[in-house]
């Protein structure tokens, strides 16, 4: 993606609304964390929130939002690649007929 | 000498200039890195008899302060990079600054947090819960020492670029700044994961 100057005048004031909203989502992350809340529900809020904030930088910060279909399709690759990853991995306890434990 | 070409100029076929597509296809290694070794905590904690509660081992407050630290610190190199985009050299040695500060602050912290574990005998063989938070924190700290080194170098020796070619100088900044953003991001992970599930 190319800048221009004014462009780049236009995106400090994003910079600083993310890192507002990166900061206070942290926060949210730590007071939920002291809720006590189940396990489970406690790992998909946690997940969600951090895949928010993690989003909130490639887009902005790493300009994905604006980026060549080159590194979508990089990337498509790459998450496809991470989730095979971890579905064989979560996948392969219950073939060894383990007993995940979640609690 | 021959130049190292589409460094700034862009590629035909790609829409992109090197840098770019390269630091990309690094990242994109990086997430099967760091992916390989989450997927052994997956399989670790789903496969653990017991597995204790992450604030109740490992410094909350502190991981907290370290994950504003971090995420000030990709601000501070998102500015330095839109410095340069404003022709404002100066200001980018500020912020450039900035960053290599807050990485510093994290790694100080890191070392506090893992000095007090080791004052209390908690080491990676101590439990399967510290054996992969030391593992998994262990890399990311070496990448933010990595981060350092390239920082550092932008803001000394190679910053001597901008006075012979700013955009290529530019584009380094750009590109340096990915990989920052990157181990932020991994960071935002890794905390939730450890020190609050």
């Amino acid at each position: 993606m190319n800048h221009t100057a004014h462009d780049v005048g236009q995106h400090t004031k994003t910079y600083l609304y993310i890192f507002g909203a990166l900061a206070v989502l942290t926060v949210v992350t730590v007071a939920i964390g002291y809720l006590s809340l189940p396990i489970g529900t406690a790992v998909v809020v946690a997940l969600l929130i951090a895949s928010v904030k993690g989003s909130l930088v490639a887009s902005v910060f790493m300009h994905l939002r604006s980026e060549k279909k080159i590194i979508y399709w990089l990337l498509l690759m790459t998450f496809f690649f991470l989730l095979a990853l971890f579905i064989l991995i979560i996948a392969s306890i219950y073939d060894f007929g383990g007993t995940p434990n979640v609690a | 000498m021959e130049m190292i070409p589409y460094t700034v100029e862009i590629r035909e076929d790609t829409g992109l200039n090197n840098a770019k597509l390269g630091i990309w296809l690094f990242l994109a290694s990086e997430v099967m890195l760091f992916g390989g070794l989450f997927s052994a905590y997956i399989f670790l904690r789903i496969g653990a008899v017991d597995w204790p509660e992450g604030s109740s081992i490992l410094s909350v407050p502190i991981a907290t302060f370290n994950t504003l630290v971090l995420i000030s610190s990709s601000v501070t190199m998102v500015m330095s990079w839109a410095s340069l985009k404003t022709q404002n050299f100066d200001r980018y040695r500020l912020y450039m600054g900035a960053t290599i500060i807050l990485a510093l602050v994290f790694l100080v912290a890191k070392g506090f947090e893992y000095s007090e574990k080791f004052s209390h005998h908690l080491y990676p063989s101590s439990s399967t819960f510290l054996a992969i938070y030391f593992t998994i924190t262990g890399l990311h700290g070496l990448h933010i020492i990595g981060g350092l080194i390239v920082n550092g170098y932008f803001l000394g020796a190679g910053s001597k670029m901008w006075a012979t070619d700013p955009e290529r100088f530019t584009n380094r900044i750009e590109i340096a700044g990915l990989y920052w953003h990157f181990v932020d991001l991994v960071w935002i992970f890794l905390f939730p994961i450890f020190y609050l599930l």
